[in-house]
């Protein structure tokens, strides 16, 4: 008889079984931390802590294989800069020829732009400061994707924090660790980033899906866009920064807007994080329902010298208006004068600047203003 | 005179652990940020191999709690909702092991087909949980990109259930 025609033929199905029962147990675990695993308010996860300690270990280890990789390309750069040295000479001395004029401009704009702004008394945006990190690690699926960088909490990284290339917009900080953060890309499909698109100022929502370009959702107004605008981050909701340069529209194959980013046009390796308050951290809740503000809305009754005053006030406001329509009245009941009458003449077509009112022949009867609240209203007109 | 015969043992560690083990460190590899030429390395999901494979060689306590615990590290790897992996690869392994008996002695092409309808509904599961979580459908053509990958890594299915399948003398 076989070994296996023997007894042990038996354990087969308790095996299954007890496998099964595990199965289930981690799938109904599974659902729990699915259902459990919220983003909070500020980008992060209700799971952070898990997150936070997995990512403060899995940082190290990304950065060892990413550190030959680094290095990889510095050589290669090293080598190819010996190589196309004369072909890039070139280029750059073509291109500060065309930017001198543009730096020139650039200036005078920058001189008129101060003026502007100090004449309309606009609150400028300060600047922000930023941190500088490099990519470890990477996810490019369709359900996720995030890079791991070196910078954290140390270097003043906060959940929320928008980061950048130096040719545009990245994404966001969604975890921060003491050394590591997390951040979730525009094209993550969970990502959502108010944007604007710089020609007409139109609104729009940049929506993640997972591939290398990101659509564009909720455009306001019928011919907002077009192909090749800018679109830029239009920093309403206070999440961004406004005018971080984004991409470039353009139509799908699916019919629907597009953006080409900024991004894509290097490797995203170096990166800088916007140390960026938002408003939701600038600004507690509590101090907005703190009780001056709170107590707008139930003003107490006033006493009884106060109601006086306001009766007084509202007795004075009318009378002035009275006083202001008797004068009306008897201007407009004025004889004309032969000075201030119609002229025939082309030259007397034009209103005379001299003459106290243009004249006419049959006067329309003056507006008067009425009062719209009796002197006697308690404190109707306060 | 009958001369004694080395019996090498399988045991879970040669057939849970180690490939566990192996499948993390090649997801940490691929996981490196390299672009040549404007492509990223492939973004596998490496652990459907065990998901499918482990069932098929032996029903086992061990290998389904390991492989929930390497569903969530490809959760926090990846940023992906905490449960996502967990859940599809316990999907796949719950459906391998329902169906062992239909697929036992298969091999070739029957096998591979089995691997890709697993495949399969485990991106149909994560592309509806996400659909739902998000409210947004990720892009097709990203998800082909890692499907794809995924099932390129069949030979290596392939050679665990060959390698591991009745290999421990214990159980004949």
């Amino acid at each position: 008889m076989a070994f296996r025609d023997g007894p042990f033929e038996n354990i087969k199905v308790p095996l299954a079984w007890t496998a099964a029962v595990v199965v289930v147990v981690a799938i109904i675990g599974a659902i729990f931390l699915l259902l459990g695993d919220r983003t909070t308010s500020e980008g992060g996860s209700s799971m952070g802590a898990a997150r936070g300690g997995f990512e403060a270990a899995a940082g190290p280890v990304g950065g060892v294989f990413a550190a030959p990789v680094r290095w990889a390309g510095a050589a290669r750069d090293y080598v190819g800069g010996y190589f196309f040295a004369i072909g890039e000479n070139r280029r750059l001395k073509a291109e500060i020829v065309e930017l001198r004029g543009w730096r020139d401009e650039a200036i005078a704009q920058k001189n008129i732009n101060g003026r502007y702004e100090a004449l309309l008394g606009l609150r400028t945006e300060p600047a922000v400061a930023m941190a500088t990190g490099r990519a470890i690690s990477d996810a490019r699926g369709p359900f996720n994707r995030a890079k791991l960088i070196d910078v954290g909490s140390t270097k003043g990284v906060r959940i929320g924090n928008p980061v950048v290339t130096e040719h545009g917009l990245v994404g966001r900080i969604s975890g921060v660790t003491s050394g590591v953060s997390r951040v979730v890309l525009l094209t993550d499909v969970a990502s959502r980033t108010p944007v604007m698109i710089e020609r007409t100022d139109a609104r729009a929502m940049l929506t993640g899906d997972g591939g290398d370009s990101p659509r564009l959702e909720f455009i306001r107004g019928a011919g907002s866009i077009q192909a090749g605008d800018r679109i830029l981050s239009s920093g309403d909701g206070g999440g961004l920064p406004r005018g971080l340069p984004v991409g470039v529209a353009a139509k799908g194959v699916d019919g629907a807007w597009r953006v080409k980013l900024f991004s894509d046009h290097g490797a995203v390796d170096y990166v800088r994080v916007l140390l960026f308050q938002t408003f939701g951290q600038l600004v507690s809740p509590d101090a907005l329902n703190a009780p001056p503000l709170a107590g707008l809305a139930t003003a107490p009754e006033p006493n009884a010298a106060e109601a006086g005053a306001i009766r007084d006030a509202a007795a004075r406001r009318q009378t002035a208006q009275q006083a202001q329509a008797e004068r009306a009245r008897a201007a407009a009941a004025a004889p004309v004068t032969p000075a201030a009458a119609p002229s025939t003449t082309p030259n007397a077509a034009r209103p005379a600047t001299t003459a106290p009112r243009p004249a006419v022949a049959t006067p329309p009867p003056a507006p008067v203003a009425t009062p719209t609240v009796p002197a006697d209203a308690p404190g109707g007109a306060a | 005179m009958r001369r004694p015969v080395a019996v090498r043992v399988v045991g879970p560690l040669q057939w849970i652990v180690y490939p566990a083990l192996v499948a993390l460190a090649a997801t940490v590899v691929l996981g490196t940020p390299i672009q040549m030429f404007g492509l990223h390395l492939p973004e596998p999901v490496i652990p459907m191999i065990l998901a499918f494979a482990w069932p098929l060689i032996r029903p086992s306590m061990t290998a389904p709690a390991v492989l929930f615990l390497v569903g969530l590290f490809l959760d926090l790897f990846w940023n992906a909702p905490l449960g996502l992996w967990a859940l599809c690869l316990m999907a796949v392994y719950g459906t391998v092991l329902l169906s062992r008996n239909l697929l036992a002695g298969h091999e070739g092409l029957v096998r591979f087909g089995a691997y890709a309808a697993c495949t399969l509904g485990a991106f149909l599961l994560a592309y509806l949980v996400v659909t739902m979580r998000a409210a947004n459908a990720p892009a097709l053509l990203p998800l082909i990109g890692q499907v794809l990958p995924t099932l390129l890594l069949f030979p290596v299915a392939n050679w665990m259930l060959e390698r591991f399948d009745d290999g421990d003398i214990r159980f004949r």
